[in-house]
């Protein structure tokens, strides 16, 4: 792979602009849901990124915005969902055979904040079987591909979401992110994947995965759409008593606005001889145009850093293990048949071996084993004990900054197949997962490109912030992408 | 931090028996190509897992939660006002059930001939 970095000049499409055109009647919502539709039907059945479209439901929709346009900052956008989120359109499966039939009879809270803010929901997106996995290969309905490059994977898991954005076969799109699943694709790519603040989003109505970790968040253009989108869906919700009661800042207003005295920590971790040469450039150019713009760059350490993945490889399986249990074949997903003689537990084994596949039932397996009698203390405690040595280390860091700076992903898009064996795909969320084990912001942007062959494959870059310091993180990652 | 060694030893994977005893606590039916399959692969990535053991967490408090330490108001209990609110219907959560009798869920007979 060569080293060499480039940077796009193109402005970042703000799909917002176009919503304040709709709602003011000089732009048509069918018109670009018709567009949309176009590039869907030419590219979806080789990219795979949607499931699930609908086409008449949002043609129809759109008419009913073009003749009284509400008034909404997402006006007549179209939202791609990850099929993890439920929505009373179409069926709720994530990417699993165990839901390949599920239909949620009521929306997620983020769904219905979106539609009141004039969003019409387009499709449900391909995603790594329950949000586990980090390359969209672990899809019951298929892989998905990477828009850059179709040999690659697009990253995971909410692969089928940032490829819907990249490939514009949407406005924006909403995913899920535990260890990773919104920003790693995202930088994969090369859009814009925010994880908010554990709490900052409602998770009703996400099919739970680890529930101490999973946050929804938006996956888009650029960061005022991000920005946008988080505005609508943040905030309290009493149908999860995990979302926060905290005050949802103003998000947009003061988006352009630099910051004075910016101080941005700079992980000597994150800068690491493992990753991509042009990862690594990728960094330097951003602490380059960060000083440029007066921001002072702070060395910070962070010894936990690859302690991280170990951490995360324990509670995130077993929360999964716990929150999987549902999945018995009786009130709802695939149900065995049973041969004679067979009994009850022969029903739960037998539906839970059919309808899961390899990697889910991995996890399971795992997060069993470290909670499992004689083992709890070895492993899941300790895990919880160094999970807080891990948020003490942000906490002292972020004393010295504002935010964190480093790259997304320690590599490019990987090629489909490359990464067979568990353990080297879990290696690939070694600079995501620990924003989720300490229940801080994150947001994946663009970070230039980087020539393998005759493609250009994205490279991203993450910014990290205090918990509910989403106004800080977004003006910091607005400040790089208006100075691209 | 000796018995956690101890534990944590790390063979090249784990027996078939270990497996199918986590297996059945996990309601999993494997054959034995994952049963094999899976001792390997569990045995590795435990085996990472054990990296663990390398961190000093004495007189560490277990953090099951992001808000557990930081902010105890956030972590109060909130409760809704006592008041009626309508259900979902039947028909509704029963609409993805994979087998139903009437208004309820149909399962295989519990209680055998003779109940052990």
């Amino acid at each position: 792979m060569t080293s060499a970095t480039t940077t796009t000049s193109t402005a970042p499409s703000e799909r917002i602009r176009h919503a304040a055109d709709i709602a003011a009647g000089r732009a048509s919502s069918k018109a670009s849901v018709v567009e949309i539709l176009a590039r869907v039907k030419a590219r979806n059945p080789r990219l795979n990124a949607y499931r699930e479209v609908f086409d008449e439901l949002a043609l129809a929709r759109a008419e009913a915005v073009d003749r009284a346009p509400p008034k909404g900052l997402l006006t007549g956008l179209t939202v791609a969902v990850k099929d993890n989120i439920a929505t009373t359109e179409g069926k709720t499966t994530c990417s699993s055979k165990m839901l390949a039939n599920y239909r949620s009879p009521y929306d997620a809270t983020v769904i219905q904040r979106l539609r009141s803010a004039g969003a019409i929901v387009f499709g449900k997106t391909n995603l790594d079987e329950f949000a586990m996995g980090s390359s969209s290969e672990n899809c019951a309905f298929g892989v998905v591909r990477n828009p850059h490059d179709e040999s690659r994977v697009p990253g995971g898991s909410s692969g089928g979401s940032a490829v819907s954005v990249a490939a514009e076969l949407c406005d924006f799109a909403l995913g899920s992110d535990t260890g990773g699943s919104i920003r790693q694709p995202a930088s994969l790519c090369g859009i814009v994947g925010l994880k908010p603040t554990y709490g900052r989003v409602s998770r009703y109505g996400l099919v739970a995965f680890g529930s101490s970790l999973d946050q929804i968040g938006p996956l888009t253009r650029s960061v005022r759409d991000a920005a946008a989108v988080l505005q609508v869906i943040a905030g309290y919700d009493k149908h999860d008593s995990t979302s926060a009661d905290e005050p949802v800042d103003d998000y947009l207003t003061t988006l352009d606005e630099p910051l004075k005295g910016l101080r941005v920590g700079l992980p000597k971790q994150y800068v690491s001889t493992a990753n991509d040469p042009a990862v690594n450039a990728a960094v330097e150019k951003a602490i380059a145009t960060y000083r440029s713009l007066g921001a002072r760059i702070v060395d910070i350490d962070l010894p936990l850093t690859d302690i991280g993945i170990s951490t995360y490889y324990v509670i995130a399986p077993a929360e999964a293990s716990s929150n999987l249990a549902r999945f018995d074949g009786i009130r709802y997903g695939h149900r065995a048949k049973l041969e004679p003689g067979e009994d009850l537990f022969d029903l739960y084994a037998k539906s839970r071996a059919e309808g899961f596949g390899a990697e889910v039932k991995r996890r399971i397996m795992i997060g069993t084993y470290v909670l499992s009698s004689g083992y709890y203390d070895a492993y899941y405690k300790r895990a919880l004990q160094v999970r807080r040595l891990i948020k003490d280390e942000f906490d002292r860091a972020f004393e010295h900054c504002d935010v964190l700076l480093g790259p997304t992903s320690p590599t490019p898009a990987f090629e489909i197949g490359k990464k067979s064996d568990p353990l080297s795909m879990y290696l690939c969320d070694v600079y995501t997962v620990n924003t989720n084990i300490a229940g801080i912001c994150g947001i994946s942007i663009p970070g230039g490109t980087v020539s393998v062959g005759d493609k250009r494959l994205p490279i991203g870059l993450q910014l990290q912030a205090p918990a509910f310091a989403e106004a800080k993180l977004l003006r910091a990652a607005r400040m790089l992408e208006a100075a691209r | 931090m000796s018995c956690y060694r101890l534990y944590m030893s790390t063979p090249e994977s784990l027996t078939p028996h270990a497996v199918r005893h986590v297996a059945k606590l996990a309601r999993l039916r494997l054959n034995e190509h994952e049963v094999e399959q899976y001792g390997t692969q569990l045995a590795a990535i435990l085996g990472h897992i054990s990296q663990l053991n390398a961190v000093n967490v004495d007189d560490v408090e277990p953090m099951a939660h992001p808000f557990a330490s930081s902010d105890a108001a956030k972590m109060t209990n909130r409760l809704d006002d006592d008041v009626p609110t309508a259900p979902m219907p039947i028909e509704d959560l029963l609409m993805n059930a994979p087998a139903v009798e009437g208004r309820y869920l149909a399962v295989p007979k519990v209680l055998g001939e003779g109940i052990a």
